[in-house]
Order: structure tokens, then C-alpha cells, then sequence
């Protein structure tokens, strides 16, 4: 059996999952509890597993963020919601000089076994600091995991298997894909980190993509079949670990790489993803990679000038179009 | 100030105390000499002078709580349990140092007796001294937090977000402010809108202010024992401000220039290791065991130096383990 559920749904439906199998498991962030999250991403939690376990937080990014490194410090595995990605900024001390560094610098005395899931993503129209994609923010320190799902199922398996990881994960749910649907099986769903997913199978070129860019890919892909073009479509899922295995088996199939980021275009994930083929499949390489980026710009509010510089299907099309040449 | 009252603790718990002071203060002095002969590198910041507040709640906490200081960490590291020959190897740089090396003077953590960790970005660790108390009262462990931090902390944003939760959450962590009366080189009271950074800004958060001689080990003993009490019994957080003094500069780097010679000169004056000494053996301590145990710390540090410079040099077959829980650091397939 199968259903189709929404992205959001997931967010809740995973949670649960781990929540019912592990009486360890919390969720603490703004408006989590009594009001389901403000993108409706945990409703039925606190009725479902009490005020202790699910539990709203004053506006804290720090504090929300120290209590969980503190709390898997001393025998939880906690979930924390950062309302928006960009509020990130506002913590990323704890993310990034604590969490992430607290492991190593102790020699491994304290494991830090935490979710730090958040909204991520633009698309929507709330403007600069409410839409960035900062997955490489949290790809370029280490010591954290990084999770950008794109359909409902993988919401559920790799929030699963983050929440069970031991190393603290970084879980970035997409904004412009909550309302989108997708089919679970019923049951228990479990992934791994580190698996990109093959989405689509084509031996003229791999478009390598994330989170909401995996259904543009996608589309692009069908356009460009249309046309006579037969592209592989990678959903990377993780940037940490990363699965540069599948990543090179595929540019060794068809020889032409395009990254579809919607990150500002400096170090987006698609940069170090192109470092990797350059020094490891060169010779593989029919044409120059193309990275397809939003501008290197902050992100405009207005609907037109939104959908103007990330990524759209249409540019997908025309610059694999115009590369293969 | 709010000075306890009533007999002190006993003979035995002050002859304790006073031990711990004198480790924490030989341990730092080596330290600095180990600083100065060229094996401890990077920097150190030296909590010598402030020993009592560091004994006092060492001495006052129970096995399984959990401390959480700052960079200036040796003291509280220590006297909570930390083994000090694989202490001070950790300032050498050794691989039998307690962090193996990779954490240094500023990360000083001995997980195993709850000492977890040396928080080196200011304010960083109250809120995660936090989310460990409300650990312990999900999973009914009984433990309490104690979070030290300096007195330019209170400046900082997490001061304010992790004091708001945990009395909104009723956590069991006591706060204690280290006012040594400097933020590393500049007077906190020039800094700062109220004149006790701590203790004036509890009634903030519905504590009541806190005010304590940090260089009185009796008073420092007495107020951790009802904070941390009254913590355990489920009354919630402390804010503790102890008013003490840092010998030295902020960091090795820094000769403390900065301060008026007779303010110096004032705090000197009240070392509370010969200060202490000299009230133990008005109350029922005799010289003969308070020089057995001045000998015993003697051979104790010479001991922890010799192990910490005979250990062994790192091999950099470590320096790629221990980044994730797997024991290695790959981050790709």
C-alpha cells in the first residue's frame, strides 16, 4: 500500500516515527507545539506525544540551539526547528563553533546526536532574508551532516535517518515544496545519508540537483526528451556525506555535467561538486561543466524578479540546449 | 553583600576546599612556567586568584552534575575530576592529553566526571549548560548544571536568551558569574548600565541578585550548597555573582597594565589561598595537617608536570579522527 501525501505532511509523519520508536526523541523551536508550526509542519505532535516532548520556545535561536547541543550532551537526541534558514544567522555560533567542533576538540568524549531541521528555500516571495538557500553555509564547516530532501518519501527516510544518526545533522525542508505531494508506503521508512538518488536515467548529459530543483531538473529533463535529449537526473539528497560515487558514475555515462543550485553562485555546492569531476573524471568530460545558479545577488521579493534568477525549467533547457551544441 | 552565615562547614569540608584551591593554583602556576619554558603553547588565560569560586562549588556538587566554564577553565576542569598529568599534557599538546591534543588550553573537557567542556566564544555555554539541565529533568537524573562565565558574558546575547528559558522551563542550572571586574582589558563597570553586570539584572528574570564574596571559599561553599540544593529539589535556576579578582593579565599576552597599582595591591592582599590558610588554622585546623597538605600538593603537581612532559607527542595519523561518531572524518563515499 501507498499514499500520497504532502512534503509538510512528512515533516510531521517522520517525526512521529521516530518519536513513537524513541522516547529520547524532542522537539522544542517557535511555535512548534499549540500551533503545529507556522509552515504547519508538526501539527499533531504535542497532542499526540505531550507538552514535554514537543514544546514551544521563545524567540531564542541561541538558547533553542544550546539546549539541544546541551540536551544530546546528556542523553537526548533532540529535534530543533529554526523557523526560517536565515535565522540560522542568528545562532551560528552554537551550529558552527560548538556543534559542529565540540566532537573533534574533545577528542570524541561528547557526541552530539541532534536534528537541527529548518525552512529553507525561495520561490515564495518573503525577500532576502526569509528565502536564502544556505545548504553550503553548513556544508563548508565540518563536522556537520546536510539533508535537502525533495519529495515526501525522502522527507521521511532521511528525517529518519537523522534522526538516528549519531553526528549532529543539519535538515533542510524546502519551503516551495510543502505543498507539493508525493507517495510513502505505509510503515516504517528509514533511509541512509550519503545516497543520491538516480531520478532519471539519460546518456546525453547528468543534471545534478537539490531539493526544489530535483522536480525543475526533472521537467527540464521531459522538455529536453521532447527535443531529442535524453539527460540523467541526480537528486544529490545530502551534500554531507556526499555521494560523489554516484556523482561520477554518471558523468562517466554521459560525459556532460550541469549543476542546477539554487544557492547564490560563489561556493554553492555545485562549485566543490565540480572541483571533485575536474580533478577526478576530467577525461571523462565531453564538454565544459555549466553551473546553473541563482545570480550572486541577494534574493528580490517580487515575483518577477524572483522567478528571474533562480533557476527555472526554461534555463535548464536552454543552456543544456545551447552546451550541447 | 549576601555573605553566608552561620558556623561554615566543617573542618574536613574546609580542609578540602583548601586542597583544591592550592591544586587549582599550582596547577596554573606550573602551567604559566611550562607557558614561559616554551611547552605550552598558544595561549592560557589563568584563573589564579579565583580559586575559591572554582573550589567552592567543586566541592559543593555531587558527582554526576555537570560543569560548564569558559576558556578560562583549568580551575574548574581540575577540581572537577579531570586527571592533572593528562591536564597539563593537554596544554603540552600531547596525545595523552584529556582532548588528545586537539583542544588546548581553551577547550579543557574531562566528559567522564562531568566536566564538559571550555566554552572559548563568550556566552556560548549558558544556554547549552541549559539544555543539559533540561536533560536531566526529562530523564529524572537528579543532576544539576553549573555554568561559570566571566563577567563580560553578561554583555552578551546569550546571557539573556539562556537565563529568560531556563527559568521559563524551571531548569536546574545555577549561573554563576565570575566578576573578576574586567572584561579581558577594559573595566566592566565602564561597559556595562548596571554596576553588578550579574546580580542587578536578575530581578530581570524573577531571580533574586546574588551577591557574594567569590574570594571567601566558605562563602562560595555555602551559596553553591543552596543553589545547587534548592536546584536538585526542583526550585529552579540561580544567578550567583561572585566579586573576585585575576591576579594576572586576561591572557598571557596581557601584563594587566591596565590596572591602578593599589587595586592590585588591595586584592593581593586577599590571595584567598594564605587567606584561607590563615582561617583554618584559627578554626580547628593544625599546622601539621594543613602542611601535610600543602606537601601532598607538592608532590601531587611535581607528579602531573613529570607525566605531562614524558607523554608523548601527538602522531598525525589523529589529526582526521574523531570529526563524526564513526571515529573518522570522511565526509564523501
Amino acid at each position: 500500500m501507498a499514499e500520497l501525501i504532502t512534503y509538510r505532511e512528512a515533516v510531521a509523519r517522520a517525526l512521529a516515527q521516530e518519536m513513537e520508536r524513541d522516547d529520547t526523541v524532542y522537539l522544542i523551536g517557535e511555535d512548534v507545539a499549540a500551533a503545529g508550526g507556522v509552515f504547519k509542519t508538526t501539527p499533531g505532535l504535542l497532542e499526540r506525544f505531550g507538552e514535554r516532548r514537543v514544546r514551544d520556545t521563545p524567540i531564542s535561536e541561541e538558547a533553542i540551539i544550546g539546549a539541544v547541543m546541551g540536551a544530546a550532551m546528556n542523553g537526548l537526541r533532540p529535534v530543533a526547528e529554526i523557523m526560517f534558514s536565515d535565522f540560522l544567522a542568528t545562532c551560528w555560533d552554537l551550529v558552527a563553533n560548538q556543534i559542529a567542533k565540540t566532537r573533534y576538540m574533545t577528542d570524541g568524549q561528547v557526541a552530539l546526536p541532534l536534528v537541527i531541521r529548518t525552512a529553507n528555500g525561495g520561490g515564495v516571495r518573503f525577500g532576502a532574508q526569509h528565502s536564502q538557500s544556505l545548504e553550503n553555509w553548513a556544508m563548508s564547516v565540518p563536522g556537520l551532516k546536510v539533508v535537502a530532501p525533495s519529495t515526501p518519501r525522502d522527507v521521511i527516510a532521511l528525517m529518519a535517518a537523522s534522526v538516528r544518526d549519531p553526528d549532529p545533522v543539519i535538515f533542510f525542508e524546502h519551503k516551495g515544496l510543502f505543498a507539493s505531494r508525493g507517495e510513502v508506503p505505509d510503515g516504517e521508512l528509514v533511509g541512509r545519508l550519503g545516497e543520491a538518488s538516480v531520478v532519471r536515467s539519460g546518456s546525453d548529459a547528468t543534471i545534478l540537483a537539490l531539493a526544489a530543483m530535483v522536480p525543475k531538473a526533472l521537467q527540464a529533463a521531459h522538455e529536453l526528451s521532447a527535443r531529442g535529449i535524453e539527460a540523467t537526473v541526480v537528486d544529490l539528497r545530502c551534500l554531507v556525506p556526499l555521494d560523489t560515487r554516484t556523482i561520477l558514475s554518471t558523468v562517466a555515462e554521459t560525459g556532460r555535467v550541469f549543476t542546477v543550485e539554487e544557492n547564490p553562485r560563489l561556493c554553492g555546492w555545485g562549485a566543490e561538486v565540480v572541483s571533485i569531476i575536474a580533478e577526478e573524471a576530467f577525461y571523462d568530460l565531453d564538454s565544459p561543466v555549466v553551473r546553473i545558479t541563482t545570480d550572486h545577488i541577494p534574493l528580490p521579493a517580487s515575483d518577477i524578479l524572483e522567478d528571474a534568477t533562480i533557476p527555472s525549467v526554461a534555463r535548464i533547457v536552454d543552456t543544456v540546449i545551447r552546451s550541447l551544441d | 553583600m549576601n555573605v553566608a552565615v552561620g558556623a561554615g562547614p566543617d573542618v574536613d569540608t574546609r580542609l578540602r576546599v583548601y586542597r583544591m584551591m592550592l591544586e587549582a593554583r599550582r596547577f596554573e602556576e606550573f602551567a604559566h612556567q611550562l607557558f614561559l619554558e616554551g611547552l605550552v603553547k598558544g595561549t592560557s588565560h589563568l584563573g589564579i586568584g579565583q580559586e575559591a569560586v572554582a573550589a567552592g562549588f567543586a566541592a559543593a556538587m555531587r558527582a554526576d552534575d555537570l560543569t560548564f566554564c569558559t576558556y578560562r577553565g583549568h580551575n574548574h576542569t581540575l577540581l572537577r575530576g579531570a586527571p592533572p598529568g593528562r591536564l597539563m599534557s593537554e596544554l603540552l599538546g600531547r596525545s595523552e592529553g584529556v582532548c588528545g591534543g586537539k583542544g588546548g588550553s581553551m577547550h579543557l573537557t574531562w566528559a567522564p566526571t562531568g566536566a564538559m567542556g571550555s566554552y572559548a566564544i563568550v556566552g556560548a555555554h549558558l544556554p547549552i549548560a541549559v539544555g543539559s539541565a533540561w536533560a536531566a529533568v526529562e530523564r529524572g537524573t537528579g543532576q544539576v548544571a553549573v555554568c561559570f562565565f566571566g563577567d563580560g558574558a553578561t554583555n552578551i546575547g546569550a546571557f539573556h536568551e539562556a537565563l529568560n528559558l531556563a527559568v521559563v522551563w524551571d531548569l536546574p542550572v545555577v549561573f554563576v558569574c565570575e566578576n573578576n571586574l574586567y572584561m579581558e582589558y577594559t573595566p566592566i563597570g565602564s561597559v556595562t548600565a548596571v554596576e553588578r553586570p550579574a546580580a542587578d539584572r536578575a530581578a530581570a528574570y524573577g531571580l533574586e541578585g546574588l551577591l557574594v564574596d567569590g574570594n571567601d571559599p566558605d562563602a562560595m561553599y555555602e551559596t553553591a550548597s543552596d543553589v545547587i540544593a534548592r536546584a536538585r529539589a526542583g526550585g529552579g535556576p540561580s544567578l550567583v555573582e561572585a566579586v573576585t579578582y585575576r591576579h594576572g593579565g586576561h591572557s598571557r599576552a596581557d601584563p594587566g597594565t591596565y590596572r591602578p597599582d593599589e587595586e592590585v595591591r588591595q586584592w593581593l592582599a586577599r590571595d584567598p589561598i594564605p587567606m584561607y590558610r590563615a582561617r583554618l588554622a584559627g578554626a580547628g585546623a593544625s599546622e601539621e595537617r594543613l602542611e601535610e597538605v600543602d606537601q601532598s600538593v607538592e608532590a601531587w603537581i611535581e607528579a602531573a608536570v613529570e607525566e605531562a612532559k614524558a607523554a608523548p607527542e601527538p602522531t598525525v595519523d589523529s589529526i582526521a579522527t574523531e570529526v563524526w561518531a564513526d571515529g573518522g572524518s570522511r565526509w564523501r563515499n
